[in-house]
């Protein structure tokens, strides 16, 4: 299994070589082909096992199955259309003194490195590995968004690595107690952390602990996928670190953390059956999207409002795997896809547009279209679609979602289209003053980057329309496995 | 543990005895930890809490032969008793903030929330202990309220420095409950979680020279400029 170790250490590998010589010239470009090659390796992968099935690697430390196949594709695909846009996206940063080449080559480093603890998180087996790849995750992206050293992105920095800190200590004590449940079946030495032996006994898990150690789980990973209350980092971290790290903080972390939440729960309904993981999620996956979006119409900040957006999703994607069933997970699987794609094509049209009117405050942005049409409607598009409307596939996963909650949760349904309602008020009249009116911005030095934001969008869109028969039969063996 | 009775304290063997007192110990210094106000001191408790988990777990290792413990035994000797320790002493030498004191408000009220989550810390560790085979069950409620007592202290502090050795003490609690509770993780799991609270530290301590250059001050009620509009 050559195609999963190349997954895994092609972005380790970049980052050292970055490292070293990610001062020369020439650093963005390779940045870019060691994301290539990761998402070549990637599309390896998914072939294999599109070919040969889900399969358990090494010792059994590494596997994958239909839940992770798929968001190791999606990490590696944006994470390589990221780094395009990142190209010239920094050199301007880079022209306007913002960053120094250090700086530059701690940036480039970071990024691999963090591409490397997400795809780990993603492929392993073993539920501690999964919990130091998260902190890893963590601990890489304090760097990427302290990197300006402004005193906002400092703070915003610290506030995230103390709330994130705090938060999967948390998970680490679940993950402890779920090894103590799994060490009375399984014995010390036989792999009582691997997922794959957890799954197997998990009728016969101690249901006790176990929804103890649930709760510690989903508190600190929840903090990860900035769940409501614990979201305070997540807009901060947004708004103040590069475009690019927030394209993929939304993009991509956030899933990881779900994916987190989600392995945990599969373990936790088996040895509980009831329904007392999903009744947690329901609950503060609805809180999750109704909070924010009374926060949305008071940002002031364009990457501080799409960061409240994604806290939305996250919730959304949280309330449906909470309900459960084919449909409801179908669609959360469904959704953590669009959303990563679509939000991840809006901060690479926002990180272009703030540098075209030299600040990210909404107000001060005007007429992006008139100077820039690609930018322009790309900015568009991309809030028309995470906004849920038809033919993108934001919509087809909120309509799913939708429906089933209107067929076993009746009370939640108003909740939800009201939050949605004025989430689109708020952010679409915040869009529309940005795309329109007379431009204030000035044209970029150089050429941006906005295949990425087109290919993620066509993707969303046909998502909507057409979904591949493969990814599609993922998906219900996915959720036939989170129940 | 003072509620076990006279006559059965012989039926418990001395090596749990020990763990018990350690145990006790280690609550005490996190009780010593949210009080205290000089930096310098607040170093020096979080090593002897470390010393203690040493020690504790040394013994776990010894009674009942798991040589995995003691490794991890080493590795929080190495760790937690000696590199951070000193990379801490640098830190707050280099940034003179040696003989900080910080303003606490209220220590009577924290101690007293602090008991509460003791409380709620045996209480939830209850069903655990009553299922856990190991010679250290009884210390696994002391060990989430080591972990609930750093969680407080992390709230009431205002400044960088013990913000941090209140993280690095709720790691302590952490490992103290794996260790009492299942006898340590795998080792592969124990390794991972040392080299993230390693490269955490050496990274906190570039960030408190760039927090200090841009506040001038390590006091993180200064910052709070990212509010809410």
């Amino acid at each position: 299994m050559i195609e999963l170790v190349l997954v895994l250490v092609t972005p380790f590998a970049t980052a050292l070589l970055l490292a070293l010589f990610g001062h020369r010239r020439g650093a963005a470009e390779i940045n870019s082909a060691g994301s290539l090659l990761t998402l070549l390796a990637a599309a390896l992968l998914t072939i294999r096992v599109i070919n040969d099935g889900p399969m358990v690697l090494y010792d059994e430390q590494f596997f994958v199955d239909p839940l992770n196949v798929f968001l190791i594709a999606l990490t590696a695909l944006v994470g390589f259309t990221t780094s395009l846009f990142s190209r010239p996206y920094m050199r301007v940063e880079h022209d306007h003194d913002r960053l120094s080449v250090n700086r530059l080559r701690l940036y480039h480093s970071m990024f691999q490195m963090f591409m490397c603890t997400m795809l780990v998180a993603l492929s392993t087996n073993n539920l501690g590995i999964l919990w130091v790849a998260m902190e890893m995750a963590t601990l890489t992206t304090v760097l990427l968004v302290a990197l300006y050293r402004t005193p906002a992105s400092l703070e915003a920095a610290w506030k995230y690595f103390i709330l994130c800190g705090v938060g999967i200590a948390q998970a680490l004590f679940g993950t402890i107690l779920i090894y103590f449940a799994a060490e009375r079946i399984l014995g010390h030495e036989s792999g009582a952390l691997l997922w794959t032996h957890l799954d197997a006994v998990k009728s016969q898990l101690e249901p006790t602990v176990l929804s103890l150690a649930f709760v510690f789980l989903f508190v600190g990973y929840g903090t990860k996928t900035g769940l409501v209350p614990l979201h305070n980092w997540l807009p901060d971290a947004h708004a103040e670190g590069p475009t690019p790290v927030s394209a993929v903080l939304s993009g991509l972390l956030l899933n990881v953390a779900l994916y987190a939440i989600i392995r945990c729960k599969v373990l936790v309904d088996g040895a509980l059956g009831t329904h007392f993981a999903g009744n947690l999620m329901i609950a503060f996956g609805l809180l999750t999207v109704v909070v924010p979006a009374f926060y949305l119409a008071r940002q002031k900040d364009v990457k501080r409002l799409f960061g409240y957006s994604s806290i939305e999703h996250m919730g959304l994607i949280t309330f449906a795997f909470g309900m459960g069933g084919p449909v409801a997970s179908f669609a959360g699987l469904l959704h953590m896809t669009v959303h990563s794609l679509t939000k991840s094509a809006i901060f690479f049209a926002v990180g272009h547009a703030a540098q075209m009117a030299g600040t990210q405050i909404i107000d001060d942005i005007k007429g992006l279209i008139k100077q820039s049409p690609t930018i322009g409607w790309g900015l568009m598009l991309g809030s028309l679609a995470i906004l849920g409307m038809p033919p993108f596939g934001v919509f087809t996963s909120e309509f799913m979602i939708l429906t089933t909650a209107i067929k076993h949760y009746p009370w939640a349904t108003p909740i939800l289209l009201m939050a949605l309602g004025v989430a689109f008020a708020a952010m679409f009249q915040k869009v529309q003053s940005m795309v329109f009116g007379e431009p204030t911005v000035r044209p970029l030095a150089h050429n941006p980057a906005l295949l990425p934001v087109f290919v993620h969008l066509g993707l969303v869109l046909m998502l909507g329309l057409w979904i591949p028969p493969y990814l599609a039969d993922w998906y219900r063996q996915a959720a036939k496995l989170i129940g | 543990m003072s509620a076990v009775n006279a006559s059965l304290i012989h039926a418990i063997p001395l090596s749990s005895q020990v763990i018990n007192l350690c145990a006790a110990i280690m609550l005490l210094l996190g009780f010593a930890m949210l009080a205290q106000r000089r930096v310098l001191t607040l170093i020096n408790l979080f090593m002897l809490q470390g010393l203690v988990l040493f020690i504790s777990t040394l013994i776990v290792a010894l009674t009942t032969s798991q040589s995995h413990l003691l490794w991890s035994a080493g590795l929080t000797l190495l760790l937690k008793v000696i590199a951070l320790p000193l990379i801490l002493h640098r830190l707050i030498r280099r940034l003179s903030v040696k003989w900080d004191i910080e303003t606490l408000l209220n220590i009577p009220t924290i101690m007293l929330i602090g008991i509460a989550l003791v409380v709620i810390a045996f209480n939830v560790a209850q069903p655990i202990s009553q299922l856990s085979g190991t010679i250290t069950r009884a210390t696994i409620g002391i060990a989430l309220a080591c972990v609930l007592l750093a969680f407080l202290m992390m709230i009431t502090r205002s400044k960088a420095v013990p913000q941090v050795i209140a993280f690095l003490a709720m790691e302590n609690g952490l490992f103290f409950a794996a260790t009492s509770a299942t006898y340590g993780m795998p080792m592969v799991v124990e390794l991972g979680i040392a080299l993230d609270v390693m490269v955490g530290m050496v990274i906190l301590g570039v960030f408190f020279f760039q927090i200090r250059q841009q506040f001038d001050s390590l006091d993180i009620r200064h910052m709070e400029r990212n509010k809410e509009q």
